[in-house]
């Protein structure tokens, strides 16, 4: 057993952060114990060591840390987590301890919750087509197993009905493998956890279920912790137990934000708004996590909530996110005030690995020329409409005029539909062409004559 | 052997260094981690460390190699995947399995393996030969002979040299200069930071064909260029990249994955060894050498894994090939130059990077450019870099420093990119300034029409734009017949010739042949069109005619029947017009 050194040398507390002078050599990203004088246990890690003092950050408030008798050990290894395969249907804290009253959980490891970089060369191209039955998703931003792909969305936008809709339906044809989802609420409100927690034991879905909930009046500092934790399970249940996992990381704004507390504590020159410089690098060694790697029969997808400060996409947070994940889904406020459900706009949405889900044996052969001519035409439709907006509906050339009528019924057919509703590929892309057969035959330059000859209803276009 | 005093992130201050210089690589902890000194205070050195440095600490010591950071090159480079400081991704796959542990070491080329190296004629014992000169010949890829150079250094009168099989650090040759026997191998190393030697420079006066018709037709790139892609996320920044990596008729090509996504390089291993190049019919992954520093990667590493990239495609041009380095994306090289220049505590310049990223944009551009190498061959290395801009916003330094140096500019627009136009290259905003030095070229190959062609489809979309801020105000009903043509034919050059699927087949990559065929067909009817409203047609005639269909759908041609479809498209076109203008005629008539 390692032997534990009590230091009681603290020089300084500030914010998260307490400075320990002369305590032996404390190791970069080490774990670190503080014992209150009435014998209450923090947990921190070390961001800065040198031959005289080391920095600790600490996992929870450092109300009760003093200068005299707080005393510190340093425990030689960094983060570990437990993890193993009965935390499903668990839920625990943002530090991983359960917190629903269950029994002892036994676990079959113990793991570096930092985990080590995926070596790119080991990764499999994520191909694999999940079908969430949202048409919106499914039919223009293909979601794919082994993919990142975020919710962009804003406050009052109702980005947990969504989510929630995708965990209950998401499936892959002839999947035979196990599926199992591992959420982490970060920063969410009390109301918003137990949204989740009852969608998943309405379904029946929570026995697959790995919950971490930090709240948000839990430390902050909780929250570098949080998604890290998931990650760890996910990657076990992923690449040890050949599950195929979907992570919900929700939400990482208030992620990002503990990150800028943190940074403004150590009094580092600040970025963007007040963001660490090393914003992007940070965000990437979790986004980074998902992927389909050889050799291994699971696989890890991520759908994160980030939620844009002031629906400001470019914000440094979702600019970041969408520098780094293969595409986003985009949240409009409009198409909310419409009435529109889900409010999925179409034109600030991407899925770059849908090339690699979507045609012929995977879904069909036409998708992708429907979905880029659905793309092009809905574009049309927003600029006639604000065409029509300064010169009034009269002025407007035929053409344009038509287009603005498939604008309101791509929205209202296509993009509509209801948050039971589950729709297959086939239903959302004969909707499409039900759409795009309201065109003349010769607006769709961007699909094939082949698929034209074959799908597209002429008497419709007439 | 120096201490540890400090860890701080990638960033380990060590004493008792006195004795190791500047950018000297070092061994750090008990792991061994690789590092490079970028500072020295008096005996404390400053480190830059490659790998995590979790579990560090002060008291560990500290090895100086005494030596640079450098690359090794020979035979084995090619179809390789590296990290930022050219460890080989498949031996550490290998040794440490799906995820990169630390301080694993391994040789960027197989030591072992034995190669066929054929001596140059000329070069037999007695003759003289100087550093960079070729001696000989190793057939690495079907598609590549891989020429041994003379180390820098060496110069003088060959003792012997020997022809058959051997591995890498076997001796082939002996040089004999002063007195002093210096035993040649086929692999050398070159320090990353220090530009490779040269002849003499010339200016680029041939264009980097890349089958993309923006790029090839408005804005080319020359050989030994320099071109920069800033765009915001999603407008497609990467699949031009791609598609430059695949279709570019450069001889050899470097992938530089700088702090970008995993899947993307795994897109390119799983793609690349599959796709023919179009013009040998070998797969591409035979002339191609990928660095991969994602952006789950160590930072120190993302920032050596440019200069990595850049080092090796100069050794290829040395060898008289024609190179072409794509770096995706600068903008996360010189993030982690200001992660490193903020844990140094320096002066930060503008939004907290360091106040000497201009220059070191400028010197990594520079590196670029057509010479005559030492051995007397022509070569280049062209330079295409992406830039992620925060927000999209262009006036950032590091978008700012880019365009100072680089004289292609494919301005990614995020409008076109959501309304599924890619390549999403701003035909307005976008420049080449390589027209007129590739001018003769141009003449030379394609005939004096191509560039008149060019300026005159630049007229049309410039006009167009010019008119769609009228067409805003007024709508389009009220704009006279020929202006409305205008707007017809701009479509036309929008949708069918600059719109290009990369994942189509037949459209991903057009030759210059086709390109001057689909433009002069877009001309030639905008001309007949033109003509036939001054003969009073109406334009609403006009737009009905099947042809404009056809035209629409000229990407859909296969290149072998390009001329044939050329003729055929021509008479209908003729016909469809006399046709439209009699039965006008005829109908006014009656």
């Amino acid at each position: 057993m390692k032997f534990e050194i009590d230091f009681k040398t603290i020089e300084s507390v500030a914010g998260p952060l307490v400075v320990v002078g002369k305590q032996g050599n404390a190791k970069y990203n080490e774990i670190v114990k503080i014992r209150l004088h009435d014998g209450e246990q923090r947990l921190g890690q070390v961001l800065e060591t040198t031959d005289k003092s080391a920095v600790v950050q600490v996992f929870g408030p450092t109300s009760g840390i003093n200068v005299d008798n707080t005393s510190v050990s340093f425990l030689g290894e960094t983060f570990m987590v437990g993890v193993g395969e009965s935390m499903l249907g668990r839920i625990f804290d943002g530090q991983g301890r359960p917190k629903d009253g269950g029994p002892a959980i036994a676990y079959d490891q113990r793991r570096d919750i930092n985990g080590y970089p995926i070596n790119p060369a080991a990764r499999a191209m994520p191909s694999d087509f999940i079908e969430t039955g949202i048409s919106s998703i499914d039919g223009l931003d293909t979601l794919v197993r082994g993919q990142k792909l975020p919710i962009f969305s804003s406050s009052g936008l109702p980005h947990n009905q969504l989510t929630a809709q995708i965990m209950r339906q998401a499936t892959v044809k002839n999947q035979s493998e196990g599926f199992a989802a591992v959420f982490a609420g970060i920063g969410i409100t009390y109301d918003d956890a137990q949204y989740f927690i009852n969608e998943f034991r309405k379904t029946g879905s929570f026995k697959r279920t790995v919950a971490f909930m930090n709240l948000a009046d839990d430390p902050s500092i909780e929250r570098i912790l949080t998604p890290r934790l998931a990650l760890t399970t996910a990657e076990y249940l992923a690449y040890d137990q050949g599950m195929h996992v979907l992570v919900i990381l929700n939400d990482m704004t208030n992620y990002a934000e503990a990150l800028r507390e943190l940074s403004s504590a150590r009094e580092e020159v600040p970025g963007r708004r007040g963001y660490p410089g090393y914003m992007y690098t940070d965000l990437a060694s979790i986004y980074e996590r998902a992927g389909v790697v050889k050799g291994r029969k699971g696989s890890i997808t991520q759908l994160n909530v980030v939620t844009m400060p002031s629906d400001d996409v470019t914000h440094p947070i979702p600019d970041l996110t969408g520098y780094i994940t293969e595409g986003q889904i985009y949240m409009s406020r409009e198409l909310t005030n419409k009435g529109i459900y889900p409010p999925v706009q179409p034109l600030g949405s991407l899925s770059r690995l849908m090339g690699n889900g979507i045609g012929h044996g995977k879904t069909r052969e036409d998708h992708k020329n429907v979905s880029d001519q659905l793309y092009g035409a809905y574009a049309k439709a927003q600029d006639a409409k604000s065409l029509s907006a300064i010169v009034g509906a009269e002025a407007l050339s035929e053409s344009d005029r038509m287009y603005l009528k498939f604008g309101d019924d791509f929205e209202n057919n296509f993009i509509r539909q209801g948050t039971y509703e589950r729709r297959t590929i086939e239903d959302t892309l004969s909707i499409g062409w039900n759409l795009l057969s309201e065109l003349p035959e010769r607006e769709l330059t961007r699909i094939k004559s082949e698929f034209i000859a074959k799908y597209y209803n002429k008497d419709k276009g007439k | 052997m120096g201490v540890i005093e400090k860890v701080s992130g990638p960033l380990v201050v060590a004493k008792d260094m006195l004795g190791s210089s500047m950018y000297d690589v070092v061994k750090v902890g008990k792991d061994g981690l690789v590092g490079e000194i970028i500072q020295l205070r008096k005996d404390r050195a400053i480190i830059q460390v490659y790998e995590d440095t979790t579990g560090i600490g002060p008291g560990e010591s500290v090895e100086s190699t005494k030596l640079p950071l450098s690359v090794e090159l020979g035979p084995g480079i090619l179809s390789n995947i590296y990290d930022g400081i050219q460890r080989p991704l498949e031996v550490l796959r290998s040794k440490s399995g799906v995820f990169i542990e630390k301080g694993i070491v391994a040789d960027p080329v197989d030591k072992k393996k034995k190669w066929k190296f054929v001596p140059d004629k000329g070069v037999h014992a007695g003759s003289s030969v100087s550093e960079g000169q070729i001696i000989g010949h190793v057939q690495e890829t079907e598609l590549i002979k891989h020429y041994i150079m003379v180390p820098y250094g060496v110069s003088g009168k060959i003792k012997s040299i020997k022809q058959g099989s051997f591995a890498v650090e076997d001796t082939i040759a002996v040089v004999e200069s002063k007195g002093k026997s210096n035993e040649i191998t086929m692999l050398q190393r070159r320090s990353v930071r220090k530009p490779s030697k040269y002849k003499n420079r010339f200016r680029s006066d041939e264009p980097l064909v890349t089958g993309q018709r923006v790029i090839d037709t408005l804005f080319p790139v020359a050989k030994g260029g320099t071109a920069a892609v800033p765009g915001p996320f999603g407008a497609g920044k990467t699949v031009i990249q791609h598609q430059l990596a695949k279709y570019a008729d450069s001889d050899i090509v470097v992938y530089v994955g700088c702090g970008e996504r995993g899947n993307e390089m795994t897109e390119i291993l799983t793609e690349f060894p599959e796709l023919k190049d179009p013009r040998s019919g070998r797969p591409l992954m035979e002339r191609t050498v990928l660095i991969a520093n994602t952006s789950n990667m160590p930072v120190a590493a993302r920032e050596a894994s440019i200069y990595t990239g850049i080092t090796i495609a100069e050794y290829f041009r040395d060898m008289g090939y024609s190179v072409a380095i794509m770096a995706d994306s600068t903008s996360r090289w010189a993030e982690a130059m200001r992660e490193i220049s903020a844990r140094l505590e320096e002066m930060p310049g503008e939004e907290g990077y360091p106040a000497y990223l201009p220059k070191r944009l400028a010197e990594y551009y520079e590196r670029g450019g057509k010479v005559e190498t030492l051995s007397g061959k022509i070569g280049s290395v062209t330079l295409v870099g992406a830039v992620s801009p925060p927000g999209g916003d262009l006036s950032e330094p590091v978008s700012q420093g880019t365009l100072r140096v680089v004289k292609a500019f494919w301005s990614l627009d995020a409008s076109l990119a959501n309304s599924r136009h890619f390549p999403s290259i701003n035909w307005l905003s976008s420049y080449s300034l390589y027209i007129d030095s590739l001018e003769s070229w141009y003449e030379k190959n394609l005939g004096k029409e191509f560039l008149s062609m060019r300026r005159e489809c630049m007229q049309i979309l410039q006009r167009e734009a010019e008119l769609k801020d009228i067409v805003q105000l007024v709508g389009a009903e009220a704009l006279p017949d020929h202006e409305r043509l205008v707007l017809e034919v701009g479509k036309m050059i929008r949708e069918s010739f600059l719109r290009q699927s990369a994942f189509d087949e037949i459209d991903a990559y057009t030759s210059l042949k086709k390109q001057e065929f689909m433009l002069r067909a877009m001309l030639r009817f905008s001309k007949k069109a033109e003509d036939s409203l001054k003969e009073g047609i109406p334009l609403d005639n006009i737009t009905k005619m099947k042809i404009i269909d056809q035209i629409a759908r000229l990407k859909e041609v296969k290149e072998q029947e390009v001329e044939k479809t050329e003729k055929k498209i021509a008479e209908e076109m003729d016909n469809e017009f006399s046709e439209t203008s009699e039965a006008y005629i005829e109908a006014e008539e009656k």
